[in-house]
Formats: structure tokens, C-alpha cells, sequence
């Protein structure tokens, strides 16, 4: 395991009183896709920003790349690229010379950096906007840019704090799909996503961060089968019945989760669930059977979903 | 010019070889952008012909810095380069760097690359030096031109101009760390109109009563415009390296102040 890009153990951030990292150990290997899921908070983030040496651990220890990201900070970034959550694309520069100047800061040459460019305009379909100003591209462009700009320097760890926050699902997609090429071109990708179906999508193993900690790790199937049933059966009552319906509930399923507006019941076959609880004359308005995903994994271990 | 800036600012700050590059984006953005470094040279040269030209014309010959009679012209021109030396050293290091930092994220996505914090300090810093120092260049051309630069000293006044531009520069850099939304930009114009104002700009201090004078000694601008002055008159004593330590002073404290804040804010 000694070959491990990035290695934390007992890895710890605090703000002042607020812990925003507490103590978690993970490994990522070369070439895996790696995830932190967790909801908003959970303190992926703050995690990412220290793998990407731009926040100083607080205590315990990291090693990206071999590297010590607090003394060797330039060296580190110079080898890994970074997708913020937030844009930071230079809105007063072109599309073209937003790749140009991230590539001059990492020291390398026009005559290096010019052919890149249009390599990475190619793979991130953005040729025809080369030489368009950034503010006149879509969220989805502007996101593909900053995976572009992630790579003008080769990099190869590639860090990405909620890549597809904020896009519609035709543009989550696409950006799926690059971010595949990538893992299969042999990046190591890191990325944090409060969104189940991306850490399905995307990771080969993922660690689920509640409130500081990491409470869960694994692949994704293995989290499912580890912490769930196989189906669920999702039922909705009329308003205000919610309660009454339940109390006929017991016994249907291995385990029941109530939120709000609906009950989850977990079960290995979920159709066959619904008969019964139609036999003891229940009647949702509405109901679904489905597969367990990672968010009734979160919701196990956690009692809230991720996406509030 | 970055290399007489690694003589000034404190040792923290020489380990910024890649200011460069923070500089060679400005450079990039204005290439566009050029009628922003147009109109810096045009705002001394407005000063210049509206209260230089015209308003000198009517006041006629006052009493220049060494006692004899000299044009109000050639009086009131140094102390408007000055001036326009601060205003555009302030705009530019207030305004910019509030919008890359708070706004445009510029600085986050260079400090995730092999770029530091000195290295966007002294980048920035270098950037309005040489801005600041064509708006003087230019201005000088003007002055020299109509015939208003009584000495070959006054050729001095670009890099007091370019001194000027990093005192101002950099305690404005300092400011606008501190500053979180864009109505405190207010106090910007709180501060510098006054000293536009009143700092021995349009009339010589001896104007003032004593206790006044002693007050205008304390404005930054007030040194700013003596310097400037002295070399267009070619006229000095030893008051001009007060006045030069006074410019570096505020140039090498707006600087370490930026760093560290700079630092605190980004790399948390």
C-alpha cells in the first residue's frame, strides 16, 4: 500500500474552535477514481484544500505524491491540477488565453503550452468558443474550461471539488464522460460530490464524510450491500395519515426509514413487499420499488439524506 | 524594475521568482483593455491644462520652493503629477485587487498553482509601478514640452512618481484585504480628497498657520508633492529624504501587511 498517491492519517483541520476535519485516514491509489461524499459541510472541501497544499493541516499527517504538501507546496501543486467549486476562470481573458496564462503560471513555455491548448479544446468540445470571452459561456462550458485548465500542466493527480454542482443533467453527462476518458488515460481523480449518482458514476471506492469524520469507505456496490438491503420501497400517504399508515407497517421489512413526506421501507424483494402491505390494507397515493443507492446508505448511517 | 523592488520589501518577499507571471497576465488583460492605461495618462494632463494652464494663467507668478518668483504652472504641475501618481496607484491597487479577490477568484486559482503569495504581491505591486511610471513618462513629455521643467533634475520626477505609485499602492493593496463590499470604497474618496486637497497641492505650506502646517506634514501626500518639486526645480535640502523615507516606509509596511493578510485570507 506504500504506493499510494495520497496517504492521511489521523489528518485534522480546525478553524478556530470549529473542527472541520477530524481525524480521518484514507489512501488513493494510482489511477483509481476516489470520492468524498458527503452533504454541504461535511468537510470534503476543506479536505480537498489540504491535498492541494493550499490550507495547512492543523495535525496528524498527508502526503500527496510523496510530497509534504505545507514545505514542498510549489513542487506539490506544480504536479497535480485542481477544479474549484467555485469558477475562478479569468472572466477578462478569452477562452484560449485563460489555458495560455494558467500554463505560464506553471512556468512552461508559449511554445509548450500552444499545442496543449488546442488538444484540450478538443477534448473538452470547446473549439468553436476559442477565442470567445469566458463570461459569455454556459455554466456547462465554463466547468469544461476549468477541467481544460486542470490539465494544461499534465497532471497526474487530478483534484475536482464538486465538478457538476449547478449544471443541468444534459451537461453532467458530458462532464461525466470526459472525466471517464481521463481515469481510463490513467489520472488519478479525487472528487467530492454531495450527489449520490456521481459517486456512483464516477468512483471505483469512496469514502461517505459526515460532520467531519468519514463514517463509511469502500466501492460503491460494496457500501450498498454492506449497509442496505437490496431494494427499497418508497410510499407516500396523504397528508397527515403518514402516522396511522406506519403504525400498520411493522414487520413488512428488515428496516424502515420515515422522512418527512414519505416512508422507505428496506427490503430484499421489494414488489413482493408491496403485496403484503396492500393485503393489510394500506394504500399509498403513491409508491416506487427501486434498487438501493448510496443516499439510503448515507441515510443509514447518518439518519439524514445528503441533499437537503 | 522588480529587482529594485527585492531591495526594498522585506525578505519574506524574495522568494517571488514567478511575480512575473502575475505580472505578464495584467499584461494580457490590458493588451485589450488599453484605453484604461490611455486615460491614466490622460488624467494629469486634464489636471494639467484645466487648474495648471488655465487657472495659472489668470494667478500669474507665485513664489517657487527656493524663494524666487516662478509660474503657477510650473508651481501647481509637480504637485499634480503627484497627486494623479497616488490617485491611480489607489484605484488601481483598491479597486483591482478587491474585484480579483473577493470576485473574479484570480488569486485562488493562482495559488493553486506553483504561484505564492509574494509572488502576487510583488506582481501586482511591479505591475502599477510600471503603469504608474508611463502616466509620469507622459506627463513629463507635456510638462517639459510646454516648457515648465526649470531643471534637468525634473527628469528625477518619474521615478518620484514611480515611488509614489508604491507607497500609495501598496497601503491601497493593504486596504482593500481589508475591505468587504464595495461601499467601503466610500472611504477611499474619504481619504484621498482631503489630501488631494490640502496638502500644500495648489498653494505653498507657509499659507497655513504654524499649527496647520504641522498637520499637513502628516499627510503622505504632502512628502509626495515636495519631492516631486524639488526635483522639477532642481531645489533641494535635507527635508527630501524625509520625504523619500516616508514613501518607503508606506511602501515596505502596505507590503508586509499585504502578505501576511494575503496569506490569512487565501491560504487558510
Amino acid at each position: 500500500m506504500s504506493d499510494a498517491l495520497v496517504i492521511a492519517h489521523d489528518l485534522t483541520k480546525r478553524f478556530g474552535d470549529f473542527t472541520a476535519v477530524d481525524s480521518i485516514d484514507f489512501e488513493v491509489q494510482p489511477g483509481e477514481a476516489f470520492g468524498f461524499l458527503g452533504p454541504n459541510g461535511a468537510g470534503k472541501s476543506s479536505t480537498m484544500r489540504m491535498i492541494g497544499a493550499v490550507s495547512p493541516i492543523t495535525s496528524g499527517s498527508l502526503s500527496v505524491l510523496g510530497l509534504d504538501p505545507v514545505t514542498q507546496g510549489p513542487e506539490l501543486r506544480s504536479r497535480i491540477g485542481v477544479v474549484p467549486q467555485e469558477d475562478s476562470l479569468d472572466v477578462e481573458l478569452t477562452v484560449a488565453e485563460n489555458l495560455m496564462i494558467y500554463g505560464r503560471y506553471f512556468g512552461l513555455t508559449r511554445s509548450v503550452i500552444r499545442p496543449r491548448i488546442e488538444e484540450l479544446l478538443d477534448f473538452v468540445q470547446l473549439n468553436g468558443k476559442r477565442d470567445e470571452k469566458v463570461d459569455k459561456l454556459s455554466g456547462g462550458m465554463k466547468r469544461r474550461l476549468t477541467i481544460a485548465r486542470s490539465l494544461i500542466n499534465q497532471p497526474e493527480l487530478l483534484i475536482l471539488d464538486e465538478p457538476t454542482t449547478g449544471l443541468d443533467p444534459q451537461a453532467r453527462h458530458v462532464l461525466w464522460d470526459r472525466l471517464y476518458r481521463l481515469k481510463q488515460d490513467g489520472v488519478t481523480l479525487i472528487v467530492t460530490t454531495h450527489y449520490m449518482d456521481e459517486a456512483e458514476q464516477l468512483c471505483d471506492r469512496l469514502v461517505v464524510m459526515d460532520q467531519a469524520r468519514i463514517v463509511a469507505e469502500g466501492a460503491p456496490a460494496d457500501l450498498i450491500v454492506q449497509h442496505s438491503t437490496r431494494e427499497v420501497l418508497e410510499m407516500r400517504f396523504p397528508p397527515g395519515t403518514q402516522e396511522e399508515n406506519i403504525a400498520q407497517l411493522g414487520g413488512l421489512a428488515e428496516r424502515m426509514e420515515i422522512l418527512p413526506d414519505r416512508v422507505l421501507l428496506y427490503t430484499p424483494d421489494a414488489d413482493s413487499t408491496s403485496s403484503e402491505a396492500h393485503a393489510r390494507g394500506i394504500r399509498p397515493v403513491a409508491q416506487v420499488s427501486r434498487r438501493s443507492s448510496l443516499e439510503d446508505v448515507f441515510l443509514k448511517l447518518t439518519g439524514r439524506s445528503l441533499v437537503e | 524594475m522588480t529587482s529594485m523592488l527585492l531591495r526594498v520589501i522585506p525578505l519574506p518577499f524574495r522568494s517571488a521568482q514567478r511575480a512575473k507571471y502575475v505580472f505578464e497576465r495584467n499584461v494580457m488583460v490590458y493588451r485589450r483593455a488599453w484605453m484604461i492605461i490611455f486615460s491614466g495618462v490622460f488624467e494629469p494632463l486634464f489636471y494639467l491644462f484645466s487648474i495648471g494652464i488655465g487657472l495659472g494663467g489668470y494667478i500669474g507668478d507665485v513664489t517657487g520652493p527656493g524663494g524666487e518668483l516662478v509660474s503657477y504652472t510650473a508651481f501647481v504641475a509637480p504637485a499634480l503629477l503627484a497627486s494623479s501618481a497616488m490617485n491611480g496607484a489607489v484605484f488601481e491597487s483598491t479597486m483591482n485587487i478587491f474585484f480579483k479577490m473577493k470576485y473574479q477568484k484570480t488569486y485562488d486559482a493562482m495559488l493553486s498553482t506553483p504561484i505564492g503569495v509574494p509572488d502576487i504581491a510583488v506582481g501586482e505591486i511591479s505591475w502599477s509601478l510600471v503603469r504608474g511610471a508611463l502616466y509620469a513618462a507622459s506627463f513629463m513629455v507635456v510638462m517639459a514640452g510646454l516648457g515648465y521643467v526649470e531643471s534637468w533634475w525634473g527628469l528625477m520626477a518619474i521615478p518620484a512618481a514611480v515611488l509614489i505609485g508604491f507607497a500609495f499602492g501598496a497601503v491601497g493593496m493593504a486596504c482593500a484585504t481589508f475591505m468587504r463590499s464595495w461601499q467601503d470604497f466610500d472611504y477611499v474618496t474619504v481619504v484621498t480628497l482631503p489630501l488631494f486637497l490640502f496638502s500644500a497641492t495648489f498653494y505653498p505650506l507657509s499659507v497655513y498657520p504654524p499649527a496647520v502646517q504641522q498637520l499637513t506634514r502628516f499627510s503622505p501626500l504632502y512628502h509626495s508633492v515636495e519631492l516631486v518639486r524639488a526635483f522639477t526645480f532642481g531645489v533641494f535640502d535635507w527635508s527630501l529624504v524625509g520625504h523619500i523615507a516616508v514613501l518607503v516606509g508606506m511602501g515596505a509596511v502596505g507590503t508586509a501587511v499585504v502578505g501576511k493578510r494575503l496569506h490569512r485570507l487565501l491560504l487558510t
